[in-house]
């Protein structure tokens, strides 16, 4: 067994071939399950305090404000501060809701979130499982986030989250269709729906490089349509504090308000890196035809670091959006979503097919 | 069981309530909307005042004229200094005081300096209300500037109580010219920012646009003064059809539209803002040597009869009405209050909308709660 930080494949291989041939396969099996629930879990509240920092600090540096900055150097441990206040806070009881759907409805948000990280490719060999419906799989899951969010507002015995609840619904059925639609686009590019083959695919160029103008149209609408379906940016209707208070969760305390917290941020970091895995060539370095010595220098960063960077900038700019613009009224998001953004998409995948099949891409 | 089920008539009838207020991060401050809704579209609004009364007109019949002074502040708290000017033009009138020219114009700046600090507060909010929170902070930036020249001149950041029947409290600060002038320097070229991030923005425009329409007619009839009357066409500006102060010796541009939608009266205060900057240019390098007050009295009796004063302030005509019967007390005191005016229009600006466009007209009209309930 060799560890390879550039190759996963082995090291997996090897714990998996350990396991099985010491343990019955039952066992083994459950082994590797927990194994790898708790790396996920690990990661999962990592990747949640560091985006909420960095969403604090990002909108800090875009506001004139320096963000926080007491706890710990430039105030790096205030998140987990906050989410010890959080699990510390007193869950307040709501009359007249409905007990069980109101507490079941963060979980169902969480485990959403949960389902969808579990396909995405994190590095060469590092994914939990790999799919041939990978992308569709994701797509599934990450709407089932929706079912939490109408529950959260139909239980919670208040109109303002009644109606942040029906404005998500709207929101998140009409822009499904994007994301499916621009991921359906690259797909068509691609050749597979499975993630590690469409990472394989972009080794001599990034699908945004190679598919030119029908796969820049497709990451634009992706951008758009992934930040309305995460509820976030100038399309968070589901929560407008101005309007609804805080919509869905305005009756959530305590660690249940953490789980809507901490899945908004999740769902965020996977459509970032769906989007830099379908556009931006996953954990694959740039590499650029012919320069031998510049490509074996960007071999030299692991794949995983690529992974990263890629998914932290889509979330910078999605956290930009957010920060900059005034939000939009739910009949002018529906009207963007069914008179703009869907036609664009429908004929931009005629666009990428005859791109295809003329050979046009790169 | 029986009582479950209900006639699909009767369903049909119902309306959605909802309680806007008065706890509600739209209204800015006690406000209650009692809005019914039909899905997101508003059939109605009933707005509901009361929740910050404090018998400010009441206790004005038992506080000499000095004293009345540090109540006009809590009216509109960010039109302090014009609703102090108010009750000090009406006593001055009453009592047929000539006050010295250097007061007048210090008057007139500060009167400019508040507008602008008043209205940068209402862009913070306008683009908080529309889901923009970073417009916030660089509004807070800026107004900041101006409260730290009211604290070095008048002693205080937002109820100054700064003038005084005769005159003014205090005489300016040494530093008070050359901080106006920088901060007039400062905000020329912030202002423009503003449009950069707000005013040019395709979200707000169509945010904005052809909502809560108030035709030129409406506003008259219910009486929607300042630059949310001025966006219909309304020219009501007082600075400029009755001069009081220095205003007679500036020029500057009445702030005119003729749509009357959101985004005119967005644009309407926007463009106060230069207007304003424009009146204090003119008069900060004049201001006459001279004395901060006129000696009165200690105790100021008006004339009997009735008295009526109207200033701008930053959102519409501000009037005070007094009833003197000759004694050290007034024997009534009535403000004419522009929000609570503003507001009245509300029904009609709304209906019909979305839940949304309630909270853009709500900014728009730049609602001060304590200057309705009074």
């Amino acid at each position: 067994m060799t560890f390879n930080i550039y190759d996963f494949t082995s090291f997996n291989q090897w714990i998996d071939k350990t396991l099985y041939d010491n343990l019955p396969s039952f066992w083994a099996l459950i082994i590797e399950m927990t194994l790898i629930g708790v790396a996920f879990l690990l990661f999962y509240a990592v990747i949640g305090l560091f985006l909420v920092y960095a969403e604090r600090k990002v909108c800090a540096f875009i506001q004139n404000r320096v963000g926080p900055n007491r706890v710990g150097p430039y105030g790096i441990f205030q998140t987990i501060a906050d989410f010890i206040k959080l699990l510390m806070k007193e869950i307040i009881p709501i009359n007249n809701a409905d007990k069980f759907l109101f507490n079941l409805a963060p979980f169902i948000v969480i485990i959403a979130s949960f389902m969808a990280i579990a396909a995405i490719p994190f590095g060469k060999g590092l994914h939990a499982i790999d799919f041939n419906i990978g992308i569709f799989y994701v797509m599934a899951v990450s709407s089932l986030g929706v079912v939490g969010i109408l529950l959260a507002g139909w239980s919670s015995n208040n109109k303002y989250s009644l109606i942040g609840a029906m404005r998500s619904g709207a929101q998140i059925v009409s822009y499904e269709l994007s994301v499916g639609l621009s991921m359906v686009t690259m797909v068509i590019l691609a050749g597979s729906m499975q993630l590690s083959e469409i990472v394989e695919a972009q080794r001599n160029g990034w699908f945004i490089f190679t598919g030119h103008i029908p796969a820049f149209i497709a990451f634009v609408i992706f951008l758009i349509a992934s930040t309305a379906e995460t509820n976030r940016g100038p399309f968070d209707l589901a929560e407008a504090e101005s309007e609804l208070t805080a919509g869905f969760h305005t009756e959530y305390s305590g660690i249940k308000f953490a789980f809507f917290f901490l899945a908004e941020y999740m769902n965020m970091f996977i459509v970032a890196s769906i989007a830099a895995t379908i556009f931006w060539g996953g954990w694959m370095p740039l590499h650029i035809g012919g320069w031998v010595g510049f490509n074996h220098a960007m071999d030299f960063i692991p794949p995983f670091f690529w992974y990263m960077g890629k998914t932290l900038i889509v979330i910078f700019l999605m956290m930009w959006f957010k920060w900059t613009f005034p939000r939009l009224r739910i009949d002018q998001l529906l009207k963007l979503e069914w008179k703009y953004l869907l036609p664009i998409n429908l004929f931009n995948i005629i666009l990428m097919a005859l791109v295809v099949l003329m050979g046009w891409h790169f | 069981m029986e009582d479950i089920i209900i006639n699909e008539n009767q369903i049909k009838q119902e309306e959605y309530i909802v309680n806007m207020g008065p706890q509600h991060p739209s209204t800015h401050g006690v406000l209650r909307l009692k809005i019914s809704l039909k899905g997101e579209t508003v059939e109605h609004i009933e707005p509901h005042c009361g929740y910050i009364h404090r018998g400010i007109e009441k206790m004005c019949e038992r506080l000499t004229y000095q004293q009345i002074i540090h109540l006009t502040d809590r009216l509109d708290y960010l039109s302090a200094h014009t609703n102090n000017e108010a009750v000090c033009l009406l006593v001055e009138n009453a009592l047929q005081i000539e006050v010295p020219e250097r007061v007048k114009y210090i008057r007139t700046i500060l009167d400019e300096l508040t507008r602008l600090a008043s209205h940068q507060l209402w862009w913070c909010a306008f683009g908080m209300d529309l889901g923009a929170l970073t417009t916030y902070f660089y509004g807070l930036r800026d107004r900041e500037l101006i409260l730290d020249i009211f604290e070095e001149t008048t002693g205080a950041r937002l109820l100054q109580s700064f003038n005084t029947p005769g005159g003014l409290m205090n005489d300016i600060h040494p530093n008070f010219i050359k901080k106006v002038k920088e901060f007039i320097v400062h905000f020329r070229k912030k202002l423009p920012e503003y449009d950069e991030l707000l005013t040019g923005n395709v979200i707000l425009r169509e945010r904005t646009n052809d909502i809560g329409l108030l035709t030129l007619e409406e506003a008259i009839s219910y009486g929607v003064t300042g630059p949310s009357g001025r966006a219909s066409g309304f020219a009501c500006d007082v600075r400029k059809h009755h001069p009081y102060s220095a205003y007679d010796k500036v020029d500057f541009k009445e702030i005119l539209y003729t749509k009357g939608d959101c985004f005119h009266r967005y644009k309407a205060r926007v463009e106060e803002m230069w207007e304003s900057m424009k009146i204090i240019e003119q008069l900060i390098d004049n201001i006459p040597e001279g004395d901060y007050a006129v000696k009165m009295k200690p105790i100021i009796k008006l004339p009997e009869g009735e008295y009526y004063q109207r200033v701008e302030a930053a959102r519409g005509e501000f009037g005070v009405y007094v009833l003197s019967t000759g004694e050290k007390y007034p024997y009534r005191v009535k403000f004419r209050s522009p929000n609570f005016s503003n507001l009245s229009a509300i029904n009609k600006l709304g209906a019909g909308h979305k839940i949304a466009d309630l909270v853009a007209i709500g900014g728009s009209l730049d609602l001060v709660i304590p200057d309705i309930d009074r």
